[in-house]
């Protein structure tokens, strides 16, 4: 049976491991690539990157990080953030990443995820959505970029279904208004998306305890789930998130 | 030993050579045909389209030295397509021409609940017993991703099957050729296992 994945996210900025609170306040803790192996040995199932600052400049560092990351864990690893040009993908995947993550370049010119998953595979092309709920109308969420300050007036669900036409292979799913806030992913908002495409969804921003991973993969119907803060500062390991969800019935690799 | 790891464009091999350094076995990657022919153990992996594989494979006069080091029985390794050009025809955007190595065709999943790209860890069910699995229990989690399987027309190369709505071949073998859908390079300590069954052929 295809298992459920659990995805530490590691939030990279100058080079080093951050996890901020609504992404403001950041603390420095840690080298990417010794997290990224204790999350290995940890039973992560893959791994996620999100270069935060992606300023043209630190390119290098990240592609840095990514070289020496998939030199020492072998499972993949998803690096996002700053992803512009079919180039960047290129380089991004060069460096060793197995799939890339487009925000803000795919609201830009959607063509580029066509074309992106047309010259890589559809498989290595992850739409990254970060969403917002719509203080209006209920059951209703806008797109947002740029780390969630710009409102695109884009509808979250009609977007993941664009995207999947585009040949997006994943959908990596982030509600802004949950993200650093522990008190559980936005459900209807991840069971919406997952309802509407035919591609795997990742659920993230929010959790805070080994319950929301759960709510996220069988309430949301998400096939992945994603997670910095309680990964990163040890709330709980990542062999004791899969044994509570085992136990609970959910399919995980142990 | 030479264990070549054929590029064709297709991605990342660092991966691949990597996870038999961590065997304890080094490797080569090449495009060149002499090299592929001196080879003693063949590795190829690859992501993205059938059609395209074939055409990179063409055009860089691969395709000759590739079947002879089959029809010799040298060790093969495939590797998702890989394994998916072995067959006689593939279906991804427009029928194209396989090596033709084992009679079938590469087919999509079909529409229904569930998800593709099957992507993620699943389970093989061991079909029969050959080398390759040394060591590896059945039930074992392997790393997959694609949205198409190789589909035989004769059952007997099926080696390993996966439960995704149905029952797909999710390793294949004939003589010392060897085939997987899923990632070995990305499926840890269990992944590594099976590279160094390859690499001890």
């Amino acid at each position: 049976m295809l298992a459920k994945r659990i995805i530490p996210c590691l939030d990279v900025k100058s080079g080093r491991v951050v996890k901020g609170v609504s992404f403001v306040n950041l603390k420095d803790a840690g080298d990417p690539v010794e997290v990224a192996k204790n999350y290995e040995a940890q039973g992560a199932d893959e791994l996620c990157f999100l270069d935060i600052t992606a300023s043209s400049d630190e390119r290098e560092i990240l592609l840095d990080i990514v070289r020496h990351t998939a030199d020492e864990v072998s499972m993949p690893v998803t690096v996002g953030g700053g992803v512009r040009k079919v180039e960047d993908v290129q380089l991004l995947l060069s460096a060793g990443a197995d799939k890339v993550a487009v925000n803000t370049a795919a609201i830009t010119r959607p063509e580029f995820v066509y074309e992106a998953s047309r010259q890589f595979g559809s498989s290595t092309i992850v739409v990254a959505i970060d969403a917002k709920r719509s203080k209006d109308k209920a059951n209703h969420w806008e797109v947002y970029t740029h780390g969630g300050r710009n409102a695109t007036g884009i509808d979250a669900i009609a977007w993941a279904v664009k995207m999947e036409d585009c040949g997006a292979g994943e959908i990596l799913l982030t509600s802004m208004d949950q993200d650093g806030q522990t008190t559980g992913y936005d459900l209807e908002l991840t069971r919406a998306v997952c309802e509407g495409v035919h591609i795997p969804v990742i659920a993230s921003g929010g959790v805070g305890t080994l319950e929301h991973l759960y709510e996220g993969l069988t309430i949301g119907l998400a096939d992945a789930v994603l997670a910095a803060s309680i990964f990163h500062y040890q709330t709980y390991g990542i062999h004791e998130a899969k044994a509570y969800l085992a136990k609970r019935g959910v399919p995980v690799r142990l | 030993m030479k264990l070549v790891i054929v590029d064709y464009g297709s991605g990342n091999l660092r991966s691949v050579q990597r996870s038999f350094e961590r065997a304890g076995f080094s490797s080569s990657i090449t495009r060149d045909p002499n090299v592929v022919e001196e080879a003693t153990h063949l590795v190829v992996p690859g992501v993205g389209a059938f059609s395209d594989c074939m055409e990179n494979l063409e055009k860089l006069q691969l395709l000759e030295p590739i079947r002879s080091f089959i029809k010799a029985d040298k060790p093969y390794l495939g590797i998702c397509l890989g394994l998916q050009i072995l067959f006689s025809e593939g279906t991804e955007f427009g029928s194209k021409h396989g090596l033709g190595i084992l009679p079938g065709q590469v087919v999509r999943f079909p529409k229904n609940d569930l998800k593709v790209p099957h992507m993620g860890w699943n389970q093989i069910q061991i079909q029969k017993k050959i080398p390759l699995l040394k060591g590896i229990p059945n039930g074992a989690y392997f790393y997959f991703v694609h949205s198409y399987y190789g589909k035989p027309t004769e059952s007997d190369c099926i080696a390993t099957t996966t439960d995704y709505g149905l029952a797909f071949p999710s390793a294949v073998s004939h003589g010392r050729l060897f085939a997987c859908q899923f990632h070995p390079e990305k499926s840890q300590e269990i992944g590594r296992q099976l590279l160094e069954n390859f690499a001890n052929l």
